[in-house]
């Protein structure tokens, strides 16, 4: 077990050096300015020259790297002009727009994002599960005819309809909830969750059609396999072989979609937060690229790839936990 | 001898066409995949006459019409249904007055052919990554698998939002979004490419192949490509909707295809502080978008199924019902 959490730890270690490579590559080497990119379209040729100096812009791209990657390790000075501001490890850089550290800004940015994420989480699994399952065991039958339609209708509606009609619907004709604004856990608890209860809606019904056509497809592969052939001959009862055996097949499915979809989420669920004025990383993502805040961006993409490497890499770790036949292959 | 030079010729001649033909007779077959190509094709139609269909109307996407708009009400269209009727068939744009049926007709262009031009750059990346990491030697396997695995890991929705930020200005704005999905989301093909090239490699025609001493990139070309089109074409097919998703999601957040272009992610955005006195102007933008993804969708579905026979066969085994009758 040690040795395979070992192995999976430097596999996602790894992975996370490559996703820093490639990104800083692509936003830094780009074609063009960048340092009239990172400083933004109304900065002066002075501050541009400053911004310059400070992404050592005359240094090769090998060592400009390294000194990124130093700053998220030992942390990294910056002088904005008049002061030296030193941005601590992690550093993703400074924002020349905001005079703000880009750590800074994610940190306060990121409860929203969890907040929508985790609640979302919770109610697409129990509504994508749960209707895989019920059309499995329901298969051949009207009600599958009539799930496996919804499911299909779900994966084809882009989370930004669904959302803005739900919101018409249940905000501004039937007025059952007021439109919703954010307020923090901290805050009021249950404001929370009743401002949120919409966002979370609309992203669960798009993710768990997902869901439901994951589970449903791996649990019939499961059902037409020769053990189950065999459970049957035994007399076991369909409840049971749909509740414990067939199921099984999906949890490994279900497992991976899930940690990669929860990862990504946490890099900022874009369309719900700016749609429902969620002040999340999403929300903040889409400001950066508007104002070109180059800095921002290239953080923002990296915090999102180092969630979903760790979310995949607990799922992995999760899964050999429940089925220790991983660890040995 | 000279027989057996022709039938050989023959056989190769007429392989891809009976497998067209095959391929065709199970698409067939399925209903609901027939219902969506024409769906599909009714749309691709609608998008290449989108200049005479707005002939026919006698109107054009970007003309202001402000006598049509009531600015007393706040910019309101004048008349019933949006000022719909003979002179404006789907109604108007408030504030602005444009006509509907036109910007939703040429936004079928933008959201198809960006959705359409994505895909062949994502097929193209994908097949080359794939190819070549399955031909390469262990290093150029090694730089483009992990490659491949981070372009993989980073949400498609992430990456190319965060593209958007760097490309120029200066190029066309539907074909910078294109090539930007087009550049984030080829993982998934080269990851198939490869695993279908790492297994062809072992086959016998291959190994003739390079006995003959064939350079790598003609065995590519002449013995790999036609054994992958199959699974490409699969893939490429579930690849058209989520691409016009990520267009219409794109210009919804304001950094897709950019004014005066007309597109259905940028008319909801516009839309949707007018759901309740003009209703229609949020409602076909979506329910455009929604019945083309989903024709899209059930036609990836449907071509999954026909080009591989085992999908088919084992979801009749799950959901038969004489299995369940006789266990």
């Amino acid at each position: 077990m040690t040795g395979f959490l070992l192995r999976r730890a430097i596999g996602a270690a790894v992975t996370l050096l490559a996703i820093s490579v490639i990104i800083y590559v692509v936003f830094y080497a780009a074609p063009g300015n960048v340092a009239q990119i990172s400083c933004g379209p109304r900065c002066s040729p002075a501050q541009v020259q400053q911004v310059a100096d400070q992404l050592r812009l005359d240094d090769p791209l090998y060592l400009r790297y390294w000194h990124f990657l130093q700053g998220i390790f030992v942390g990294q000075d910056f002088s904005t002009g008049t002061a030296v501001q030193h941005c601590d490890a992690p550093c993703l850089g400074f924002s020349y727009q905001t005079d703000q550290q880009v750590t800074q800004l994610i940190l306060t940015k990121l409860p929203a994002t969890a907040s929508l994420a985790l609640g979302a989480m919770v109610l697409w699994l129990i509504l994508g599960v749960g209707t895989g399952v019920l059309s499995a065991w329901r298969r051949g039958r009207p009600t599958e005819r009539i799930l496996t339609a919804i499911t299909l209708a779900g994966t084809a509606t882009p989370v930004f309809v669904i959302g803005l009609l739900l919101m018409i619907v249940v905000c501004g004709q039937l007025q059952w909830l007021p439109f919703p604004q954010y307020v923090p856990f901290t805050d009021d608890p249950e404001q929370w969750a009743w401002n949120l209860l919409l966002p979370w809606l609309s992203l669960a019904l798009i993710e768990a059609a997902k869901y439901a056509r994951l589970t449903r497809a791996s649990m019939l592969e499961t059902l037409a396999e020769d053990h189950v052939r065999t459970f049957r001959a035994y007399g076991v009862g369909e409840r049971s072989i749909i509740g414990r055996h067939a199921l099984r097949g999906a949890v490994a499915p279900v497992i991976a979609l899930n940690a990669n979809d929860f990862g990504s989420m946490f890099g900022g669920a874009v369309l719900s937060e700016t749609l429902f004025g969620i002040p999340g990383l999403g929300r903040e993502l889409v400001h950066a690229v508007n104002v070109v805040d180059l800095p921002v961006v290239v953080g923002m993409v990296l915090v999102t790839g180092f969630f979903v490497v760790l979310a995949n890499a607990v799922a992995d770790v999760l899964y050999a936990v429940a089925d220790r036949r991983v660890v040995l292959s | 001898m000279a027989s057996e030079t022709a039938g050989a010729g023959a056989i190769t001649a007429s392989a891809p066409v009976s497998g067209a033909r095959q391929f065709w007779r199970r698409l067939r077959t399925q209903r609901a995949a027939l219902v969506a190509a024409t769906v599909v094709a009714l749309l691709v139609l609608i998008a290449l006459g989108a200049p005479l269909l707005a002939l026919i109307e006698g109107q054009d996407p970007n003309t202001y019409h402000p006598h049509l708009i009531d600015s007393a009400r706040g910019g309101v269209p004048v008349g019933a249904f949006g000022g719909a009727g003979g002179e404006h068939w789907l109604g108007v744009e408030p504030q602005t007055g444009r006509d509907l049926f036109t910007r939703l007709v040429y936004g079928a262009r933008v959201s198809l052919g960006v959705a359409l031009a994505a895909t062949v750059v994502q097929v193209f990346i994908g097949v080359t990554v794939g190819i070549a990491a399955g031909l390469g030697n262990r290093w150029v396997d090694q730089v483009l698998s992990r490659a491949t695995d981070v372009i993989v890991a980073l949400p498609l929705m992430i990456l190319a939002l965060a593209l958007m930020a760097i490309v120029p200005s200066g190029f066309p704005r539907p074909v910078l979004v294109a090539l930007v999905i087009g550049l984030v989301a080829w993982g998934g093909t080269a990851k198939i490419v490869r695993a279908q090239t790492i297994t062809l490699k072992e086959r016998d025609f291959v190994a003739a192949a390079r006995l003959s001493g064939w350079p790598t990139w003609q065995i590519a070309r002449r013995e790999l490509l036609p054994s992958l089109a199959a699974p490409v074409i699969t893939y490429a097919s579930l690849l058209v909707p989520t691409n016009v998703t990520v267009e219409a999601a794109l210009s919804f957040l304001g950094v897709g295809v950019k004014p005066p272009t007309p597109s259905w992610g940028q008319m909801l955005t516009a839309a949707d502080v007018w759901y309740q006195a003009a209703p229609q102007y949020l409602l076909l933008p979506a329910g455009t978008l929604f019945v083309t993804v989903l024709a899209l969708t059930v036609l990836g579905d449907g071509v999954r199924t026909a080009l591989d026979p085992r999908a088919a066969s084992r979801l009749r085994i799950g959901t038969g019902r004489k299995r369940e009758a006789g266990a």
